[in-house]
């Protein structure tokens, strides 16, 4: 090595200090400013009024009965326990059966998983079919199918409980799959449509030209080209369907009562003492699946949403 | 390869008529360009021999083969699009075997077809790339492989180079015409650049309103406009058109106007023309040439602008009112402002009908 550079390692390591003092840094601005303060004050505040329910489920579904008694509703528990989880989770009572909120949790899950696929399949079918391929009065389905999104649950119930019953789906796994699949049709049809109509024509005419049909076209180009609008389908559809109470109240029949509605069995099964404790596991519980949804899914929820750029 | 022949076409598009009556044979390995302004239906018309769009009315044939009603895959064409259209989530190599895949051509020949074309195009290092991880010049290699690997024998170009820098542009256009030569496929190509057209095609068909206004080599649509559309639409600067009267006296015809007079008795008249018809001269900027000196002027007028160009210069004359561009030598400096002789070569002037605009 030559006398100017010690080492080769000094050399390469020069380079970047050399460009990093020539680098103008903007002024940053101070950290703590009356403003900022002001700001954090009122985030922490609103903050933390929003998250009081939270701690007080938390705090009481991990207190024994004798403390929850002593009506410190704020306090910390003292002995703190799991064993209000485990008995909402497998022994607390549905009116007459025992066998805690699990029941309703994996019914829920027969219910969402079959739901939220086959909803999409055809939102994305439906998509896919009114932005590419001429079809006769698309408009006019366009709209019916919207206007449907927009008429109360309420209104169809009863026409929908005779409907279902006559076909013999009331009360049954495959007839509730079936409400939620229709009643999602209209978000899930819309969200794919806009989605479709970003993609460019001639990418659609390109695979025309190639010898693709109407199916080949959709598994194999349209479909994978979804992704980040069927992760935002699968976060809306899930939540939504687990959410749901009235619709699995009515039309999933006894056997398969989805978690909501367990879980009102549960606080409104009382015998003798009432089990707050227990009442807050189990409602956790409930709620536990959207709220990871959320958590987990929150960026690709933004990406997704921001995905009209699919230029490449 | 194949030919191919429109007869009578017809296209309406929600009620309006975009092409009607239009009538084109593009022989076996013929460059055909499809050259116009925007809204002429020359993308229209690509994408109704593509079968893309129904025509209305009218026959169509390829190869020999009645395809007025055929699919789009039926029809041995390839079609390039300006926006690329490369499937996103396909490799290069998926990309360019889609066709053939879905034709169930067997594995062995695809390969064959993928890198043949892969090694014409120059995109063997990138067969396994997604689209996104291309350039532009790139993907429109790519584009123009998809094509070919289809084996059609009638390649359809729509502005393919419409999305490139300038720079990659001219080197695409140079890659295309030499494609051309190897393959000595049929290529209808629709652009309206005008360069493009002049170094590709073997013919050019300049259209405006859905109608073909001249069909023709590039050479003579560029000296022999059949009117001023098609002669102020070629060429830049384009055309000047300097409006005036002919006149006819003792066996020599002139064409008068304000600022200028020459003689055009050695025009190629379609009729012998009328004394005191009034007309539209054309004459493109090359073909005037400057005269300090006054000698041989047919007029003079103010130099009001200069635009060098690095290999020429182009001298804007106002001849009162009347702008001509010239196509001047960059040794020769004009002094702005100031009047200047110009000649007119007879030899290279379009004359034109004031009314009906066409060629006399």
């Amino acid at each position: 090595m030559s006398t100017t550079t010690t080492t080769p390692a000094a050399g390469t390591m020069a380079k970047p200090a050399a460009a990093g003092t020539g680098r103008i840094h903007p002024a940053r601005r101070k950290h703590l400013t009356p403003g900022r303060l002001g700001v954090y004050a009122l985030l922490i505040t609103s903050a933390a009024f929003f998250l009081l329910p939270l701690y007080v489920m938390v705090a009481t579904s991990l207190k024994p009965m004798e403390e929850i008694r002593l009506g410190n509703l704020f306090s910390l528990p003292l002995h703190a326990t799991v064993e209000p989880w485990i008995q909402a989770w497998s022994s607390a009572c549905t009116g007459l059966e025992c066998r805690g909120i699990q029941v309703g949790f994996w019914n829920s899950v027969k219910i969402v998983v079959p739901s939220t696929v086959i909803s999409i399949f055809f939102g994305a079918l439906n998509g896919y079919a009114l932005s590419f391929w001429r079809v006769k009065w698309a408009g006019w389905f366009f709209g019916i199918l919207m206007f449907g999104a927009f008429v109360p649950y309420q209104v169809m119930m009863y026409p929908l409980v005779r409907s279902l019953a006559a076909v013999d789906l009331f009360g049954t796994l495959a007839g509730i799959v079936l409400i939620h699949t229709v009643f999602g049709m209209p978000v899930m049809t819309l969200l794919f449509r806009n989605y479709y109509a970003g993609v460019p024509g001639e990418l659609f005419k390109a695979a025309r030209i190639d010898g693709g049909g109407f199916w080949r076209i959709f598994f194999q180009l349209m479909l994978p080209m979804s992704l980040p609008i069927i992760v935002v389908a699968v976060i809306m559809q899930l939540t939504n369907i687990w959410n749901d109470f009235i619709l699995g109240l009515v039309f999933a029949g006894r056997e398969n009562l989805p978690m909501t509605v367990q879980l009102n069995n549960v606080i409104n099964t009382t015998t003798g003492e009432r089990l707050y404790n227990v009442n807050m596991a189990a409602t956790i519980l409930t709620s536990m699946v959207p709220l990871v949804i959320y958590l987990v899914s929150g960026r690709w929820f933004v990406r997704g949403i921001a995905a009209g750029a699919v230029k490449g | 390869m194949s030919n191919v022949t429109i007869e009578d076409l017809d296209i309406r598009l929600s009620g309006i008529d975009i092409i009607s009556k239009l009538n084109l044979d593009v022989a076996e390995g013929e460059f055909l360009v499809l050259l116009g302004p925007s809204g002429c239906g020359k993308s229209t018309l690509l994408h109704s021999i593509a079968g893309l769009i129904d025509v209305h009315d009218g026959r169509m044939a390829i190869g020999g083969n009645d395809v007025t009603w055929a699919d789009p895959k039926d029809r041995g064409i390839g079609m390039v699009f300006q926006s690329y259209a490369l499937y996103p989530t396909m490799t290069v190599e998926k990309n360019m075997s889609f066709g053939p895949r879905i034709a169930g051509i067997d594995k062995a020949e695809i390969q064959k077809r993928v890198d043949r074309a892969a090694k014409m195009l120059h995109l063997t290092e990138l067969l396994h790339r997604k689209p996104a991880q291309l350039s532009g010049g790139q993907r429109q290699r790519v584009a123009i492989g998809r094509a070919l690997v289809r084996d059609a024998g009638v390649f359809l170009f729509d502005e393919p180079l419409s999305n490139l820098d300038a720079k990659l542009r001219s080197e695409l256009r140079r890659e295309l015409k030499q494609l051309h030569k190897e393959l000595g496929a049929t290529m209808i190509y629709v652009t309206h650049d005008q360069v493009e057209a002049m170094t590709l095609a073997s013919r050019i068909a300049v259209m405006k309103q859905g109608k073909i206004q001249q069909i023709d080599t590039p050479g003579n649509v560029y000296a022999r406009p059949v009117n001023m559309f098609v002669a102020g639409f070629l060429g830049a600067p384009s055309m000047n058109f300097v409006e005036g009267r002919l006149e006819a006296a003792n066996g020599g015809v002139h064409f008068v106007s304000p600022t200028l007079r020459i003689e055009v008795t050695s025009y190629p008249f379609a009729v012998p023309p009328q004394h005191g018809a009034s007309a539209v001269l054309g004459v493109r900027p090359e073909h005037i040439t400057l005269s300090p000196d006054g000698t041989h002027a047919a007029g003079s007028a103010l130099v009001s602008l200069v635009e060098p160009m690095g290999s020429n210069q182009v001298v804007w004359l106002d001849a009162q009112g009347v702008s001509l561009a010239v196509d001047a030598d960059a040794q020769f400096t004009p002094a702005l402002d100031r009047k200047i002789g110009f000649v007119i070569e007879p030899a290279h002037v379009s004359l034109f009908d004031k009314q009906t605009q066409e060629r006399l």
